[in-house]
């Protein structure tokens, strides 16, 4: 088996239903526990996941139930890698997807997610292709801290 | 109900409970929406002293309360946000656009 980069690695996948919304946010905030973050880091973590599977449930599968992958991954430094994959509808216009308060939800959506992400996270990546669905890189560098396990 | 309204006169006070997402948003709306339509409030206080957890569909359920009460003419005060969704606002820059006041 070839080496791996990673120190620790979590998959799932599951139905777009928003009642996952919370199980996606809850695990990544569990997974991310073993770095010992602080409440304000738990926070992001929670908001940022929350908002890309929110994205995938509302906006990937506008008709249909589909499914959503996360992956969750720890590196050595101490950054957390957040995956969040669909095989849905795909965004048209990234650049336009990423601009504050720019929707193509109903008025439920405030167009603030991939903001929020931003702001939130060190990075934010996202590829997508039409038709052929979306994925989105979520990385955050937690702060050292004393006693933690990594 | 993840939202409870109470009212005296045209004063009409929600308190918005637990954890606000996408999920849940739907349901608080309504009752904002049929809370508001059936008192015509003066002012209207949204406490969230109860959040435990909100993303930007709690942004759109606080935008919405807003611009109804604006169309009435009436003031809409945000009272005790903690620190996470107080964090959520911020980065929307909602405390720009209306009266937030954070809790502990």
């Amino acid at each position: 088996m070839p080496a791996v980069s990673y120190t620790n690695e979590v998959t799932m996948t599951f139905l777009s239903r928003s009642a996952n919304e919370g199980f996606a946010r809850v695990s990544a905030a569990c997974f991310a526990a073993q770095l010992d973050p602080t409440l304000d880091e738990v926070g992001d973590i929670k908001t940022a996941v929350s908002e890309a599977v929110t994205n995938a449930i509302v906006h990937a599968y506008p008709e249909a139930m589909g499914k959503v992958f996360l992956r969750l991954r720890l590196f050595s430094d101490r950054t957390l890698e957040i995956v969040i994959r669909d095989w849905g509808v795909g965004i048209t216009d990234i650049e336009k997807a990423r601009t504050p308060l720019f929707t193509t939800g109903n008025e439920e959506r405030s167009g603030m997610g991939f903001t929020i992400m931003e702001s939130f996270m060190d990075s934010v990546r996202i590829r997508s292709k039409e038709g052929k669905g979306t994925t989105v890189i979520l990385r955050k560098r937690f702060s050292p801290r004393a006693g933690a396990a990594l | 109900m993840p939202v409870t309204c109470t009212s005296e006169g045209r004063n009409l006070t929600a308190s918005i409970y637990g954890e606000i997402d996408h999920h849940s948003a739907k349901d608080i709306m309504k009752e904002l929406d049929r809370q508001i339509e059936r008192i015509i409030p003066l002012r209207l206080v949204l406490d969230c002293s109860g959040i435990t957890f909100m993303d930007s569909s709690g942004i759109a359920i606080l935008l919405r309360a807003y611009h109804r009460m604006k169309s009435l003419t009436g003031e809409t005060t945000i009272i005790g946000v903690p620190p996470q969704p107080a964090k959520v606002l911020k980065a929307a820059g909602l405390h720009r656009l209306m009266g937030v006041q954070t809790g502990t």
